[in-house]
């Protein structure tokens, strides 16, 4: 168990991405789902515990060592992130997609009453969303959906861990299924 | 100098739309949103239009479209309920429900920018820099373009008593306008919203001023953000 859950802490270290408990399996074949799990939980304690300058996060369908926010000031003195910050309309228009997809972009416009070609181009290349491909109806519109890169972004498990203001269930409804 | 009257400023894509007006006028006047006196906000609405016209600045198509239907919604209060026979539905519901909508987007939008942002409050070890690393083509505003109008407003309120607004002919144009600002950000990193608009400038020098405001924030040059507490704007220099 103890080596378990040193191997696992040594490929979170090295992995770029978040770790899906499969893809340890895949490496650890000698270790089962549960004992993975288990390992992985007992690490976010000990990091817990320790209270260090890192935490383990669960998100986009894995796990990822990531630095604790209060020392973000120090992070950006090191590498100077000119950041993600996206503006509020850019937001907007996320959260239309993250909560109302698939989508399409006339239904986007829709809510917001106003034009967004340049967000969705902007949003596209930062891969925060995709296309998924064309609604069949006339025009053959393209569908929109978040990607596994909002979710890392956004530190989010899956879509169900989006935010629910009190005033959103209705529209959580479709947006449940796992992105690849 | 020539005087560039052909300097529009656009809006669209990156500033807010129709729906972000409607909500700073509900906000403002602190109405009810199943309760809006719509001739108050219909008319405060033509106003911010008008207003922006004068500026020069470009509306979109967008804001028409809605003020016509605020137009129709007034007129269709203005019926004696009994001649509308077949449905006696509040014809402001027509701009409550994409109101309601457009509201838990937004509160949606807010929750999510709260959470630990990578690349923002929270980072990984072996972060691939290019996904959220210098991009500058995104123009960050945490003001929006309706609190600036009316920060500006009240700079105009106190140079001048007189009300209606002139474009002077002999005034410095907004492309050296944008020059001057540059040249005090070069030096100075942020500044506030007022500092920029000196106390004994005429009125068209202020809204040379305001318009360069907005096409830096349009080309990504400038972030405007507000101070919670005080509630100073602020510039800051990108």
């Amino acid at each position: 168990m103890e080596e378990i859950k040193n191997i696992i802490e040594s490929l979170l270290l090295v992995a770029g991405e978040p770790l899906t408990i499969d893809h340890i399996n895949d490496i650890l074949t000698q270790a089962g789902k549960k004992e993975i799990r288990n390992a992985l939980s007992e690490l976010s304690k000990e990091y817990e515990a320790r209270k260090g300058g890192f935490f383990l996060r669960e998100v986009a369908g894995g796990y990822q060592i990531r630095t604790r926010p209060e020392y973000r000031e120090w992070i950006k003195r090191l590498i100077q992130p000119k950041a993600l910050r996206l503006s509020k309309a850019a937001l907007e228009t996320l959260a239309i997609i993250a909560y109302k997809q698939p989508i399409i972009r006339n239904d986007i416009e829709h809510v917001r009453g106003v034009n967004c070609g340049g967000i969705l181009r902007m949003l596209l290349e930062r891969r925060l969303i995709r296309v998924l491909g064309k609604k069949e109806i006339p025009g053959r519109p393209l569908i929109y959906a978040t990607t596994k890169q909002f979710l890392e972004v956004f530190d989010l498990k899956d879509l169900k861990d989006l935010p629910t203001p009190e005033e959103i269930e209705t529209l959580g409804e479709a947006s449940s299924e796992h992105m690849g | 100098m020539t005087h560039d009257e052909h300097y529009k400023v656009q809006i669209d894509d990156i500033f807010e739309g129709p729906m972000d007006l409607l909500v700073h006028l509900i906000k403002k006047h602190e109405v009810d949103i199943y309760d809006i006196p719509i001739a108050l906000i219909t008319e405060q609405y033509l106003g911010y239009l008008d207003w922006m016209k004068a500026m020069n600045i470009d509306v979109a198509g967008e804001f028409l479209v809605m003020a016509s239907t605020l137009t129709q919604i007034k007129s269709r209060m203005l019926l004696p309920a009994h001649e509308n026979e077949n449905e006696d539905e509040d014809p402001r519901l027509e701009i409550i429900r994409p109101l309601e909508e457009y509201l838990r987007i937004k509160s949606a939008a807010e929750k999510l920018a709260q959470r630990d942002l990578l690349g923002e409050d929270t980072f990984v070890r072996n972060p691939g820099l290019e996904d959220y690393l210098l991009n500058r083509e995104e123009a960050v505003i945490d003001v929006g373009l309706f609190e600036l109008i009316d920060a500006f407003q009240k700079i105009l309120e106190n140079i001048t008593s007189i009300g209606r607004l002139e474009i002077n002919a002999n005034t410095i144009t907004v492309r050296d306008r944008i020059v001057q600002i540059v040249d005090i950000f070069e030096t100075k990193g942020s500044v506030t919203f007022n500092e920029l608009f000196s106390k004994n400038a005429d009125k068209s020098e202020v809204v040379v001023t305001f318009l360069a405001i907005l096409e830096m924030v349009r080309l990504s040059l400038i972030r405007v953000a507000q101070h919670t507490q005080t509630g100073i704007i602020r510039l800051f220099y990108l």
